[in-house]
């Protein structure tokens, strides 16, 4: 690792304005993609702000119909929320248990990893994803490779998700980093069925074909018949794309099963 | 940076850089090499240490991310000469064969043993998925933690 400087604020507004720093300041929340990263050097931050314990994104509560988690809320603390049982089964499934006891929500959305587990549930759900500035929707939030809609120095403050009627997410775990090497999240929510892919493309993404098949009829079998094009889907040494594209089918399939 | 926090209960203040890891502070600084470094990259779980609780890697988190919380390693377990009944478990089932991985796989099956309602086999091998044993020897583990689980619990084996 390279050196850097530490800080740790006493508010999201101290964050966001030590974020103004010469050089190349950076959120730091659980770090547990992040510190790998430093160790490879492929970040190099001047600064590390510190956000894990801010008061504003430690918070969960319900609003309405849904349910709002802050961004530093770990994965193992939402393993037990109870609002929407998928949301937690999917938090208790992420990497192991050490990783979940650090890694936050709101850290794994900003890295936007191909295959991060949070980035399903919130594309599922039709999430929102309130910042230091702005309400993003989930439809808009994710955009390529580790890229996502934040503006440079935005912190994501917490993520408000819509609860569903019934949703499930399903995944093929890759045993050794246990990473899915395709997850699938379906959703029906008060604007339609919802179904979200992750580990398959550059970043998370919706399948609408299955969406209005669901529409039309909530079962596996609604799916049989549909495919997905493997062109742009992630090809590597743990699944070529024509195997991803067919683990969509049945992991959209086992999704559907698991909706309660 | 100066660093204050507490390691197996007694208070603590360092010196460290800010990049320093959890697990330098605790082998390098403090002499605690019961916390071994198998892969220094977070796969191998040998680091484990609880942090306020609950089993984290210590070798993927910045020592000055502990400043002002509570940490317990392997050193911290025993009570003198009296094991914890979880270490006691992994000697009863012969629970290590080169001992390597043993620091990490005791912190993690101590989070296990104490959020784990029911010595589940299923739940025990998700629970240890992020510690590997190089002797591949897990089955004696499982069945330490599971003795650990039952003993807290009640629960008849």
């Amino acid at each position: 690792m390279m050196p850097f400087d530490f800080i740790r604020p006493a508010n999201a507004a101290e964050a966001v304005a030590a974020h103004g720093a010469e050089g190349e300041p950076r959120y730091l929340a659980g770090g547990q993609s992040l510190l790998g990263a430093l160790k490879l050097r492929l970040a190099q931050p001047s600064l590390l702000i510190d956000v894990a314990r801010l008061p504003e994104l430690r918070a969960v509560r319900r609003q309405g119909d849904a349910v709002v988690v802050g961004a530093s809320v770990t994965h193992a603390e939402m393993a037990v929320l109870t609002d929407i049982p998928a949301l937690a089964e999917l938090a208790g499934s992420i990497g192991d248990l050490q990783v979940r006891n650090m890694g936050t929500l709101g850290g794994s959305l900003a890295n936007n990893d191909p295959a991060g587990d949070p980035a399903a549930a919130v594309l599922g759900l039709g999430a929102t994803i309130r910042t230091d500035r702005r309400e993003i929707a989930a439809d808009d939030f994710f955009l390529g490779m580790f890229e996502t809609a934040l503006e440079p120095g935005e912190l994501i403050v917490e993520v408000s998700y819509p609860l569903p009627s019934r949703a499930g997410y399903a995944k093929l775990r890759n045993p050794a980093s246990g990473y899915p090497v395709v997850g699938v999240f379906v959703a029906e929510t008060a604007s339609g069925v919802r179904v979200a892919v992750t580990g398959a493309g550059a970043c998370v993404f919706r399948l609408p074909d299955f969406e209005r098949a669901l529409g039309r009829e909530f079962s596996g079998k609604a799916l049989a018949g549909l495919s997905v094009p493997s062109d742009d889907l992630n090809r590597d040494l743990h699944a070529t794309a024509e195997y991803r594209a067919h683990l969509i089918g049945v992991m959209a399939a086992r999704a559907v099963e698991r909706c309660g | 940076m100066h660093l204050s926090l507490t390691i197996n209960g007694k208070p603590v203040e360092a010196e460290v850089e800010p990049r320093t890891l959890l697990v330098t502070l605790l082998r390098d600084h403090l002499g605690l090499t019961g916390s071994h470094v198998g892969c220094d990259t977070g796969q191998c779980g040998a680091c484990t240490v609880h942090l306020d609780g609950r089993a984290v890697k210590s070798c993927l988190i910045l020592a000055v991310q502990a400043e002002g919380r509570q940490v317990l390693t392997i050193e911290g377990v025993a009570s003198g000469e009296t094991l914890h009944p979880v270490q006691e478990a992994f000697r009863d089932r012969h629970a290590l064969q080169c001992g390597f991985c043993t620091p990490g796989m005791v912190m993690t099956a101590l989070d296990l043993v104490e959020h784990l309602d029911r010595p589940d086999e299923e739940a025990i091998r998700q629970g240890l998925a992020g510690n590997l044993c190089r002797c591949t020897g897990y089955r004696p583990i499982v069945e330490a933690v599971g003795d650990g689980i039952r003993a807290r619990t009640g629960a008849a084996s």
